[in-house]
């Protein structure tokens, strides 16, 4: 369904231009004309006061069949041996979303033990298709992609989705184009549309400033990778009964070899992600100073140290501490965000953390638009009262 | 050896604003610059051939405009640039853009590609890996450092998230690089002459021979279905009052929540 322009009806007023979030919208001879950048958005179409911008029909060329294809997958990753994190929070959506379909949920574990799969199955897992082949044990982009792609054409799942980390970004792009179907990247939320069956990718777009819901309607499986720590996990049961399958990795090849993989994480990036309770520091504090503040009301509360990237750029504290899209997504159950306005490259890193307190002079801030709490003040003068009444609280 | 380094201009999204009233994006003003992984991809490709020998060829997918960050390139280094540009291309999504890259990248044959990591208007890094598919050759995500490069192939560093990969790759190979692998450098006046003078190829569906249903919109399996901006979380409290009435209703809310 491609947007195109009606030139009888367009008159040139260029009120679309300014609609167009991809500079798609060029005018041509007093006509607008849409080019190659045009991302099918549909933003423009309302704007036109002549309705001259319109969807014209996509013929479907080769319909495939749908139905053929049941259940949700989700890829669990391991580093080490072991499973990480964002596995769980998978099975946590994946759950949902296999429930609202009334289907199956099955995970996809490569290169751990036996016991790890286990531990799927407890998080909400009903199969786990397991290899425990070796040349699993470290990441490698060809042995995962090819296992993959078979195990999905052998079993045809509906939905499969990974991790938005650096191993999921990396090999699901080769499968999906292996499997001739689409792949969104980074979702931060993953909807059911109830009429249609289809899967609603919803992921944030330029920059994160724009929110974007994506649909692969006529492909199958619709695949995503989904942004860590912003999915909840599901439930925990010890009992929960399920399937272990062993897969078996034959003719596997690989043209890549990882020689080594070298550790070199900071306890404070560990700290970071892990933290229930983050308090944050921004360009208000004015001064590298503040963060000696900020440093004690974290400590007070057994929290973590996070900032904006302003306060990054000045030089006031480590990058590792960032937060944001360019820096760590977190989602602690209180974040504190003290003298940062809240711009979107920051509010994307944090804003799915359960409370958010800011603490900001300017009123017309837009962290304001993200938080549970809101303290219009000096920061300097609400952290310090903070402190001690919290120590009295405590008792301290 | 034959580098090929796939670039794209992106609004700079950095400069983007929202209008708080209408939640929309302020587009005017805003520059369309090379995007700015793409700057590293273009320096990694220049050093590898002053080291190894070679051409660096730029190619692009976009519409006619995007010739500017082609020229671009080439002040800063690079031997040749190739635009694709049909509408034919139009509404493409990864899976079509990765596909199209690809048969341009094999109508010009290519020891090494390489993309910076992400696009920063788009943020997805799919068409990287999917361009190595479609070639049928490896790739390496995440290039931070690129260690040894010969004809028989090439050891670098890939950033993970706890640390670093050592990886050894036959060639061909796709590389996406981040930026800590080098600095770009700034165009010579001598680059910049190149670049005035250089003629760039465009290529449409015809040179590349793709099928109409493996390109553009019928070639993509996603659909953008609607675009918005993130609401506003619902339930917010803004504590009024001096600040200590201010602290004091904090601590009772967080109490009462049992958070504290």
């Amino acid at each position: 369904m491609p947007v195109i322009v009606d030139i009888e009806k367009c008159q040139g007023c260029e009120e679309c231009l300014s609609s167009c979030l991809f500079d798609a919208i060029v005018m041509k001879e007093g006509k607008a004309f849409i080019n190659e950048y045009c991302q099918v958005c549909m933003a423009c179409i309302s704007v036109c006061p002549e309705g001259a911008i319109i969807e014209v029909e996509k013929e479907v060329t080769k319909e495939i069949d749908l139905k053929a294809y049941k259940g949700v997958w989700i890829f669990a990753e391991q580093r080490i041996g072991k499973i990480a994190s964002v596995a769980y929070e998978l099975l946590g959506i994946g759950r949902n979303l296999a429930d609202g379909l009334k289907t199956e949920l099955s995970a996809i574990l490569f290169g751990a033990s036996e016991s790890e799969a286990r531990e799927l199955i407890k998080w909400g897992a009903d199969k786990v298709y397991f290899s425990k082949d070796r040349i699993f044990e470290k990441f490698n982009d060809e042995p995962y992609s090819q296992l993959l792609t078979s195990l999905i054409r052998e079993h045809k799942p509906e939905i499969v989705l990974a991790g938005a980390t650096p191993i999921g970004r990396s090999f699901i792009p080769r499968v999906a184009a292996r499997l001739r179907t689409g792949l969104t990247a980074d979702c931060t939320a993953l909807e059911i549309d109830k009429e249609t069956g289809n899967l609603l990718q919803i992921r944030p777009a330029f920059g994160g400033n724009i929110m974007a819901t994506i649909l692969c309607p006529n492909n199958r499986p619709q695949m995503s990778t989904v942004r860590p720590r912003v999915m909840k996990r599901g439930q925990y049961d010890e009992g929960r009964a399920g399937e272990i399958i062993n897969v078996k990795a034959e003719g596997i090849t690989s043209r890549t070899k990882v020689l080594e993989t070298i550790k070199e994480v900071s306890d404070i990036t560990v700290n970071l992600q892990e933290a229930d309770i983050i308090v944050s520091g921004g360009r208000g504090l004015g001064d590298p100073r503040g963060f000696k503040l900020i440093e004690e009301l974290a400590e007070l509360l057994g929290g973590a140290v996070g900032s904006s990237r302003a306060a990054v750029d000045a030089g006031w504290i480590p990058y590792r501490h960032q937060v944001g899209q360019t820096g760590k997504t977190v989602c602690p159950k209180i974040y504190f965000a003290c003298g940062i306005s809240g711009a979107v490259q920051h509010l994307v890193g944090m804003q799915s953390s359960d409370i958010i307190i800011a603490i900001n002079k300017n009123p017309e801030a837009p962290i304001f638009n993200v938080a549970s709490y809101g303290i219009v003040g000096d920061l300097y003068e609400i952290v310090p009262l903070l402190i001690k009444k919290i120590k009295e609280t405590k008792g301290i | 050896m034959n580098i090929v380094v796939c670039i794209k201009q992106v609004p700079d999204t950095a400069e983007v604003r929202i209008n708080q009233e209408t939640g929309t994006i302020i587009r005017e003003g805003v520059p369309s610059i090379i995007n700015p992984f793409d700057m590293h991809a273009i320096e990694a490709g220049i050093q590898i051939k002053e080291k190894a020998g070679g051409t660096v060829t730029v190619i692009t997918m976009g519409p006619p405009q995007a010739e500017t960050a082609l020229r671009d390139a080439i002040s800063m280094g690079a031997d040749d640039a190739i635009l694709l540009s049909d509408r034919a291309f139009a509404g493409s999504d990864t899976w079509a853009t990765s596909f199209t890259l690809s048969k341009a990248i094999e109508k010009l044959g290519a020891d090494i590609i390489i993309c910076g990591k992400q696009a920063i208007d788009g943020d997805t890094a799919q068409v990287g890996p999917e361009t190595a598919e479609f070639l049928n050759i490896p790739h390496i995500s995440y290039v931070r450092k690129i260690e040894n490069v010969s004809q028989n192939g090439i050891r670098v560093q890939r950033l993970m998230d706890e640390g670093y990969d050592i990886i050894e790759s036959s060639l061909p190979v796709l590389m996406t690089v981040v930026k800590e692998l080098n600095e770009p450098r700034l165009s010579s006046l001598k680059g910049k002459m190149a670049a005035k003078k250089a003629v760039i190829k465009k290529w449409g569906q015809s040179d590349i021979l793709a099928d109409e249903n493996d390109i553009g919109l019928k070639g993509s399996p996603t659909q953008v279905k609607n675009i918005f901006t993130p609401e506003a979380r619902s339930g917010r409290k803004m504590l009024e009052g001096k600040p200590e009435e201010q602290v004091n209703a904090l601590i009772q809310e967080l109490r009462e929540i049992k958070c504290l």
